[in-house]
């Protein structure tokens, strides 16, 4: 299944045009706020920076409902903005407080909720949260919850193993799952170019048999048409989508490189297509947004981050009474653990007989299927009578005969 | 009542968790229209279906991750390794997102890994591995290794209703030459509980899973000679009874530990350790290991008999032991 060149320029409300604006806004000040505090040594560990990428993480976010799920990885502080998650809790994990998500266990974007946002928190290895939120998608669809499951990651991302192995078992499950690939063109040091002989990374969807689509990342509008798109489809069980974003990582892998192996060129390109600049630009143009409000939303902006920059700084590191607590769940009196059903448990308790999934591919073991004549014969099924096309060769080959015949020794 | 093998306690205890509870659902390369490639979940898709019986790619991180990913949204998953030796491509997903979930960002990941495990059935290097301690040494996981059909079935209905990713290794030695009778009904065995499986005074000998019947065999052999040996055996490796451990060595003041896996870095090193530290004023000789070899699971039959330890090598080192 070829790309989809995104052309989408659906109609938002006023509204949501201005949230978008509003998010993206959030995301790179929030970075800024972070910057800042690095530079005066506040920050525990690394900063890593989406400047110039906000647009995919807001616009994809925004594609999806309260009950959906995402898990974020490390660019994608926007996304997490846009599920419900404060300022604050962005700035204690970075700065490892105790009032932070996980009390300065780990840090950056690193925390979830399961409960409430349905956010999966991302580890380090890149790729791993594919076949996780692939298992979030089916147990969704088992429950009946009729949720779509979003992750992201990167060109450099998408050369691991896990993504084949996650991306592969989601298009076999059609999983209501969908893949935001961000090629920002960098994977720290090193070039789309030289990592894979592909043009566009969504051309590795073909290799799963799964849609894809190809955005420009800088134009939130066309990204969140585009990934709305896509999670009406998952969530119509027509299988994970991915979506490519072509974009630019404009600072270094983190705050220690200033990546020099960029060449001029590209930076400057890039630099004049920022997303906010550009989306302020249309949305000043198509009277969406006037200085007034513009005003008024970056004085909320500025006494928001103030408020929880503050808060951060004024919260302390965790005391080291905790540092083992918490390495097992000792039981209910820790988590209850309860589904939530949204079909009746009757359709799968008490146990029937074996029931059909509905996700199969069409004509499973029946010796039919989208690829027509050459579908395989599954353990001893019948093949369907050739009623179509009786003439040619082929239709001598793919006759009842000669199928049935090499049915009888046992396949192909 | 009639005995039953560990295999068919293990079938036992999946059936009998699916039908009582909507969540478990099974997950693993041709655990479906196949049943297993020992058989060991044959009928269940018939049973439960194809939505809580699943058959996989050949892609062990894509089970565990989504196994993972089910996990969260309060399912109980079991994810089977077609031989345990295949976890080691999971092992990632595993070490670095299963089991630091609870500690990191407070996600409980209520999940069972099970497989076949161990050699002595000529499987060759890569379908025999023990790679237990891999686990053990991995914070946030337990690690249960079961010698008997009761113990079998008891503990991996534990497992599968435990909060936390448990790995439940299946000796495959064990699966069709041993039965045992169990009683009808639900049960269950306490996961970190080990059992005393013989008494005696003279020394301990500590095993799990096959050895722990090489060990009983050895003990009767010593006793012939007046050698009473009590015989524990740990089910659980992780977390690891000390409690028991260190009563039986407490009364008998030696300690010989069997087991399977391979010498350096096994699960003998560290109980030596605690016993160094917790029991060193009751020791009266040193904490000895009789175990496999420290090389890959050869395929010969000669070379796999040399590698393994057997009853004769468990004797002669209690043996030594008694003299002190």
């Amino acid at each position: 299944m070829p790309a989809i060149a995104s052309r989408r320029k659906s109609k938002l409300t006023p509204q949501q045009y201005l949230d978008l604006y509003y998010y993206m806004r959030l995301n790179r000040e929030v970075e800024e706020t972070m910057t800042r505090l690095f530079r005066q040594n506040k920050i525990v560990g690394g900063l890593y920076s989406s400047l110039g990428q906000e647009a995919i993480s807001v616009g994809t976010a925004y594609a999806l409902e309260k009950r959906d799920w995402l898990a974020p990885m490390i660019r994608n502080i926007g996304a997490l903005l846009v599920k419900g998650v404060p300022p604050r809790d962005i700035f204690t994990q970075h700065m490892a407080k105790f009032t932070s998500p996980t009390k300065g266990k780990d840090g950056t974007s690193h925390f979830g909720d399961l409960e409430n946002l349905h956010i999966v928190s991302p580890i380090s290895m890149l790729g791993d949260l594919i076949p996780v939120m692939t298992g979030v998608a089916i147990a969704g669809r088992y429950l009946g919850q009729k949720i779509v499951a979003m992750t992201w990651i990167g060109d450099g991302g998408s050369s691991t193993g896990v993504f084949h192995e996650g991306l592969n078992f989601a298009a076999a499950q059609r999983a209501p799952f969908v893949l935001i690939l961000e090629n920002n063109q960098w994977a720290y040091s090193t070039p789309v170019r030289r990592q894979v002989r592909l043009v566009n990374l969504a051309d590795r969807a073909k290799a799963y048999g799964i849609t894809s689509y190809i955005v420009d990342g800088n134009d939130v509008v066309e990204v969140y048409a585009t990934a709305k798109e896509a999670v009406e489809r998952a969530r119509a069980g027509e299988g994970p989508i991915l979506i490519e974003a072509k974009t630019f990582r404009r600072s270094g892998h983190a705050q220690h490189d200033p990546a020099e192996y960029v060449p001029k060129e590209q930076r400057e390109f890039w630099e004049k297509r920022d997303p906010i600049e550009l989306y302020e630009a249309f949305l000043l143009k198509e009277k969406l947004l006037d200085a007034k409000s513009k005003k008024e939303m970056e004085e909320k902006l500025t006494s928001l981050l103030e408020k929880d920059r503050e808060f951060a700084e004024n919260s302390p590191l965790p005391p080291d009474e905790i540092v083992q607590q918490g390495v097992y769940c000792t039981g209910d009196d820790c988590h209850k653990i309860r589904a939530k059903w949204e079909r009746p448990i009757a359709e799968v308790m008490p146990p029937k007989s074996c029931v059909e999934p509905v996700w199969t591919v069409e004509g499973f073991g029946r010796g039919k299927s989208p690829a027509g004549k050459n579908a395989p014969i599954h353990f001893g099924d019948v093949p369907q009578e050739q009623k179509a096309e009786p003439q040619g060769r082929s239709a001598k080959k793919a006759g009842k005969k000669p199928v049935a015949k090499s049915a009888k020794k046992g396949g192909r | 009542m009639a005995a039953i093998t560990f295999l068919e306690a293990i079938k036992q205890a999946m059936f009998e968790e699916m039908a009582a509870d909507p969540t478990v659902v099974l997950i693993g390369e041709d655990v479906g229209v196949y049943g297993g490639a020992f058989k060991t979940s044959e009928g269940l898709l018939e049973k439960f279906g194809w939505e809580r019986v699943i058959d996989t790619p050949i892609s062990e991180s894509a089970i565990i991750g989504a196994a993972c990913g089910m996990s969260y949204l309060g399912l109980r998953p079991i994810a089977e390794m077609q031989f345990i030796d295949f976890i080691l491509c999971a092992f990632n997903q595993i070490t670095n997102f299963v089991a630091k979930g609870h500690y990191l960002w407070n996600a409980p990941a209520p999940m069972v890994i099970r497989g076949p495990s161990g050699g002595g059935v000529h499987g060759g290097p890569f379908h025999s591995a023990n790679p237990e301690m891999y686990f053990v040494h991995t914070p946030g996981l337990k690690v249960v290794y079961p010698s008997t059909p009761y113990d079998a079935k008891g503990l991996l209905k534990a497992s599968i209703r435990d909060n936390n990713p448990v790995l439940f290794f299946e000796h495959k030695f064990l699966y069709r030459r041993i039965k045992e009778e169990i009683p009808a009904g639900d049960y269950t065995v306490p996961l970190g509980k080990a059992v005393v499986r013989r008494e005696g005074k003279h020394l301990t000998i500590l095993s799990y899973a096959a050895m722990m019947h090489t060990s009983l065999e050895a003990a009767a052999a010593l006793a012939k000679e007046g050698i009473e040996a009590e015989v524990i055996d740990l089910r659980t490796l992780l977390p690891l009874d000390e409690e028991t451990i260190l009563k039986s060595v407490k009364k008998t003041n030696k300690c010989l530990v069997v087991h399977e896996d391979t010498k350096t870095g096994g699960i003998a090193g560290e109980i030596s350790a605690v016993l160094c530290e917790k029991a060193f004023q009751d020791l009266d000789g040193p904490v000895l290991r009789v175990t496999s070899l420290d090389t890959p699971v050869p395929y010969a039959p000669t070379l796999e008999e040399a590698f393994l330890p057997n009853a004769q090598k468990v004797f002669a080192a209690a043996k030594e032991l008694a003299k002190y």
